[in-house]
């Protein structure tokens, strides 16, 4: 109860309370979560359900429309979908590889950054060349690299299974730099202090001194990274699968649902791709704001 | 200079032969390439003869000695889905990449820095204020979006602009150009804004930024005593400083915008390198995924190289520092 005062009465809520722009972005991020996560039970149609669709509802504009039908509010796809409900369960694909991308970026990047600033040398200067090295190319192209690697190295009947994975790696691969560089600056400062000092005389092993003591005080900025993470991820993974190398067709993430509609813009059913980029922009750009806002909210310096 | 220089062309070899070893890795590790190349019926004795044809039976070190003299010489072999050879292919596809990255570039420059102007000399005005934010909700748009948005506009409701190709392009020697046609131009133009987007709203940003620290500085305020005009000390003195970041950062920008390129030609169908990629990985093209690899890492080593040569030509504190701090 105490720490839940202390935080109303804080001034990252105060803040937030004085913002009506991060109120809202708050709101619709967190209705798009919830959706997404209660997904089976908030779709008003089970998309992928096939006994359920019937051809003859194709192409359903939306409700308000001459043509609209009631129970398909946002009108229908090709296959008679529901677009509302392929949204929703599109979303859920969306943040799971976004959010699953961004933690495994951030694993891989802290680990590789504590180990350079901590190891130094030649440790250090192979992996910080490495990293820059990918910096000079956009991440889109590392994304489209390793997404096309594993396309031919894998056979066949195992992409659409394995999909998902590739593209988590393949998001997460061009992403790593920015929280290895963060990690090991403050890992250069943090490893001459007397702390850490102390746990080496005292024996501990390196990894150990670098998990546990290391790590927790370089962790700050990191968190930030993050936040401003997730959006790109997902931005990133949109755009894979509208390039048709993302996720299959059968679990269509909100990119694979624009790339579907993109092909019926000019038989005048914009719907199709309308809505469903409608939601991306949404859910990004709510995630953005919220990231942009927490960053300065947290960081003192900028008050 | 010499050694600053020569140290940077080692690193882009270095780079260079990092893009060449995992392109022929792609070639000759991932999937068997006799099995691609020969027909299912093909006998043992074929596939060891192809297998002599193709080298595969030398050690390690001279295939991949072998790949990068066929890649330096630009021989990349043929086409897995198009049964080409690739390197015609990329050539044919190379200019409507490059006419298209360069009018991204030039509405870029063209829209960027005078939008970035205004915002910084008027600050307040609600119109600057409008254009923030625009920049803002664009840069966390994704761009195909924004293509998508532009076709149903100005393609679909409007019928102004076609949506797809080229329109009709005329040969001069080998470089086929859309430029020089009416509906070559036209169809130029939702692709280029699309693409230029990215680049407006960075330009804009950086001029902004650059903008207000060079007013803040102390030479601006002199020409203000000296009673200069207005027009003059913004645009002769302010100006003028600010554009060496902005042509450096386009410069190193270029590179970005051919491979930003990939997702604009999807869109667009536009007829490019990007579009030509983006097909091969989809079918396992391997010859053609290797040649667009080793392409766009050269043009970033080039580019990246140039940029850091300019920096040093241009700023001369970056010498002093290297040579006191003895890297």
């Amino acid at each position: 109860m105490d720490a839940l005062r202390r935080f109303f009465d804080g001034d990252v809520f105060f803040s937030f309370k004085h913002s009506p722009a991060v109120m809202i972005a708050f709101a619709l991020m967190t209705t798009c979560i919830l959706a997404a996560v209660l997904a089976p039970w908030v779709a008003p149609h089970n998309p992928f359900d096939l006994k359920t669709l019937n051809l003859l509802d194709a192409f359903t504009p939306p409700s308000w429309t001459a043509r609209g039908n009631p129970t398909y509010l946002l009108g229908t796809d090709d296959q008679g979908r529901d677009v509302l409900s392929t949204i929703i369960f599109g979303s859920r694909m969306s943040l799971l590889v976004g959010l699953l991308a961004t933690l495994l970026a951030m694993v891989l990047g802290v680990s590789l950054g504590l180990l350079a600033g901590y190891a130094g040398g030649k440790v250090d200067a192979f992996i910080m060349r490495v990293a820059d090295i990918q910096l000079s190319f956009p991440a889109i192209l590392i994304a489209l690299l390793v997404d096309g690697l594993a396309r031919v190295a894998l056979p066949r009947e195992m992409h659409d299974q394995l999909a998902l994975y590739v593209l988590v790696l393949a998001i997460a691969a061009s992403g790593w730099v920015r929280y290895a560089r963060t990690v090991r600056g403050s890992t250069l400062v943090e490893r001459n202090k007397e702390y850490v000092q102390a746990a080496r005389v005292i024996g501990r092993h390196p990894l150990a001194i670098m998990f546990t003591h290391v790590l927790p005080n370089a962790l700050g900025p990191v968190l930030v990274l993050v936040t401003l993470h997730i959006g790109e991820a997902i931005i990133t993974e949109a755009t894979l699968s509208f390039l048709g190398v993302g996720v299959p067709p059968t679990q269509p993430s909100l990119g694979t649902l624009i790339r579907i509609g993109n092909d019926f813009l000019f038989s005048g059913e914009w719907w199709i791709t309308v809505f469903p980029g409608a939601a991306l922009v949404t859910l990004v750009l709510s995630i953005n704001v919220l990231g942009d806002w927490l960053r300065d909210a947290l960081n003192p310096k900028l008050r | 200079m010499l050694a600053f220089v020569i140290r940077r062309l080692m690193q882009g070899v270095i780079v260079m032969l990092v893009v060449g070893f995992i392109a022929f890795s792609l070639f000759n590790f991932v999937g068997d390439p006799v099995s691609l190349m020969l027909p299912p019926e093909a006998t043992q004795a074929d596939r060891e003869q192809m297998r002599g044809v193709l080298g595969l039976d030398k050690p390690f070190y001279v295939q991949f000695v072998t790949f990068i003299t066929n890649a330096v010489q630009g021989n990349f072999g043929i086409s897995l889905r198009l049964g080409r050879p690739v390197s015609a292919l990329l050539v044919e596809r190379l200019p409507a990449t490059l006419e298209l990255a360069i009018a991204a570039a030039l509405i870029g420059l063209f829209v960027g820095i005078p939008v970035g102007v205004y915002t910084a000399l008027k600050r307040n005005s609600w119109i600057s204020q409008a254009m923030l934010t625009t920049s803002l909700v664009g840069v966390s748009l994704p761009n195909f979006l924004i293509g998508i948005f532009l076709i149903l506009t100005f393609a679909v409701w409007l019928g102004w602009l076609p949506s797809f190709g080229r329109g009709d392009t005329v040969k001069i020697g080998a470089w086929s150009t859309g430029l020089l046609t009416t509906s070559g131009l036209k169809a130029l133009i939702l692709p280029s804004i699309t693409l230029g987007f990215f680049p407006v709203t960075l330009i804009m940003r950086l001029v902004r930024s650059e903008m207000m620290e060079v007013l803040r500085t102390d030479y601006i305020k002199f020409a203000k005593a000296r009673g200069l005009t207005t027009r003059a000390i913004n645009f002769g003195h302010a100006l003028k400083n600010t554009l060496v970041p902005v042509i450096t950062i386009t410069g190193l920008q270029l590179g970005g915008i051919i491979a930003f390129a990939i997702i604009t030609e999807t869109v667009f169908q536009w007829p490019g390198m990007g579009l030509l990629f983006i097909q091969a990985v989809q079918f396992a093209d391997i010859p053609v995924m290797a040649a667009y690899l080793c392409l766009i890492g050269f043009i970033f080593v080039v580019i990246n190289l140039v940029v850091d040569i300019l920096y040093y030509v241009v700023d001369p504190r970056l010498r002093i520092d290297r040579s006191t701090a003895g890297h």
